[in-house]
């Protein structure tokens, strides 16, 4: 197993898509972040979908964290992005067949797979949590916000329960994107996909008929990320969404062990 | 222990309504250099693929090595393989590619320098492989199948895109893999290097096996055959109805009368085409060459 996590580190670590895909995870997480605090007395909101955050719930210990919560749904979707890539790759380049051969243990290479991209998707989290957290401090006075709590025991608390809440839901993500992979058998034809669902469909959908958001699959990972949300307390989504991921995980690896490979 | 490296007993594979591969039977003796030949579509991929593990047969068995191809984790480590041309990762290096096939199968990374020069891609190595041209990309593929410094090496195509020098490196590296005690099963399609390196050969046609033994009881089963060039052109069908009345088959071919009959005909032929008044410029007899029984036995000539 350690070997083809070894293998696929070896993969994972080469600069365009290292560095690319933190570049675009620090960018939406700085984007976030900044405009959290710039905007704090904006009208039209500061948060997502026009959310009104103000200085009483930033002040808050967990107020250091708010930014790095709400960009947890963007982290996830680029996780989807790598973990669909990386997957589906294999059959349209032909790898799979390479990489079968030299470990033919079908179900050794997707768990493999899996802890290398999620070890990828933590270094990512963590990144990203120290630049948020940064950019909040450093953006705090500008705003007039209080950062007394932010670093006491509680804060500290906060802080490890967002950044785990956000590894689980960008691991979530993931793991939707190594299905969405398989199951498509084309990189494109997976993000595409899952972009589409995500962003747009699930929206669409939820705007038309809000209640619907409570059991879309991608809004209970995104309210994972956040710790809950008015709509959607956190043990919901946390249930619910670990069900979809279990579902899915188990439909793929059955379909990926039992399957020729012939292309 | 096994005398045997590959055994494939009523192996078949079924896709839909098409019979891909069809009850098929063939042994190859280790050590040797087993040719794999069929014309397109005959089902000689499907073959690999089964005995690698990578699709699941619906019907018979097969053995590589003394183990069953139901596991493929008993024996795969010590196979090397080249399925349908080479495929890698195209954003890394010829190198790194090797060393992601070695990391996973707990091969010596320093083995990977060492395969990059075997196959003489000595100073490319750390290109990307989408820079790589067809040739240089079919030697990285021959330098993974090698890795595991394996005991059965199957090679689909090795030759596509080798210039001919790289043709004679490469026949090179499989005779003296052989001589080493590693056997090769290889496709090809090209019919005159395999005659030059194959002790066995397996023929496929429509999935079923038409041949499975050694080239020479091969050649032995065909019929020589005597090549006839005329200085008229129009004299050939002269000398195929000369044949054809004598009892022998002919067809012209490119210009040629190929009969099949024994070399001592040809005096006879001679003799009659100077009756007739045909000059002949070309009376060769020859044994025939897989080339030749190829077509013969698979019905082929595309």
């Amino acid at each position: 197993m350690m070997r083809v996590v070894l293998a696929e580190w070896r993969k994972l670590r080469r600069p365009t898509l290292f560095l690319g895909t933190l570049g675009a995870a620090l960018f939406f997480t700085g984007l976030t972040t900044t405009f959290l605090y710039l905007m704090i007395d904006s009208e039209q909101g500061n948060s997502d979908r026009g959310r009104q955050v103000g200085r009483e719930v930033l002040n808050l210990a967990s107020g250091s964290v708010f930014g790095f919560a709400s960009v947890g749904g963007l982290l996830g979707i680029i996780a989807l992005c790598v973990f669909a890539a990386q997957t589906a790759q294999e059959y349209t380049y032909g790898t799979l067949r390479n990489l079968l051969v030299r470990q033919p243990g079908r179900i050794r290479i997707l768990l493999g797979k899996l802890i290398a991209m999620k070890l990828f998707a933590l270094i990512m989290v963590a990144i990203a949590a120290l630049v948020s957290i940064s950019l909040s401090y450093a953006l705090s006075n500008r705003a007039k916000v209080s950062t007394e709590l932010w670093f006491t025991s509680d804060g500290i608390h906060a802080i490890g329960q967002t950044l785990l809440n956000v590894a689980i839901s960008v691991i979530y993500f993931g793991i939707v994107g190594m299905v969405l992979g398989l199951l498509l058998r084309s990189p494109i034809s997976a993000i595409s996909f899952g972009v589409l669902w995500l962003l747009i469909i699930e929206n669409l959908i939820g705007a038309v008929k809000p209640v619907t958001l409570d059991w879309m699959p991608g809004n209970q990972l995104s309210v994972i990320a956040q710790g809950g949300s008015p709509e959607v307390s956190y043990s919901h989504a946390l249930t619910l969404g670990t069900l979809y991921v279990f579902v899915g995980a188990v439909v793929a690896t059955v379909l990926f062990s039992r399957r020729d490979v012939a292309n | 222990m096994y005398s045997l490296a590959i055994s494939v007993k009523d192996l078949s594979k079924k896709y839909d309504s098409t019979l891909a591969v069809s009850h098929a039977n063939f042994e190859v003796p280790l050590g040797t250099i087993c040719g794999f030949v069929g014309p397109n579509g005959a089902g000689k991929t499907t073959t690999i693929r089964m005995l690698l593990g990578l699709i699941t047969p619906t019907g018979g068995t097969a053995e590589i090595l003394g183990e069953s191809i139901n596991h493929p984790d008993r024996y795969l480590s010590k196979v090397g393989a080249l399925i349908e041309g080479p495929a890698f990762y195209p954003a890394l290096s010829g190198e790194e590619n090797l060393k992601v096939l070695a990391t996973l199968g707990g091969y010596p990374i320093e083995r990977v320098s060492e395969l990059i020069k075997t196959v003489g891609l000595d100073g490319r190595g750390g290109s990307k492989y989408k820079t790589y041209s067809l040739g240089m990309k079919q030697r990285l593929g021959i330098a993974a199948a090698l890795l595991p410094q394996p005991q059965v090496l199957i090679l689909d195509e090795p030759t596509n895109g080798l210039d001919p020098e790289g043709i004679q490196e490469v026949r090179d590296l499989l005779k003296k893999l052989a001589s080493e005690g590693t056997t090769v099963f290889v496709s090809s399609h090209l019919l005159s290097e395999l005659e030059l390196i194959s002790e066995y050969i397996v023929m496929l046609r429509k999935g079923e096996v038409v041949f499975a033994g050694s080239m020479q009881d091969l050649l032995m089963q065909q019929q020589p055959i005597i090549l006839v060039k005329t200085e008229s052109h129009a004299d050939l069908q002269k000398i195929v109805e000369i044949a054809l009345a004598d009892g022998h088959k002919a067809t012209i071919r490119s210009e040629v009368a190929h009969i099949e009959g024994p070399a001592e005909w040809a005096g006879i032929l001679n003799k009659k085409a100077f009756e007739a008044g045909i000059l002949l410029t070309q009376l060769s007899p020859q044994l025939p060459n897989l080339e030749e029984t190829f077509f013969e036995m698979t019905g082929d000539r595309s």
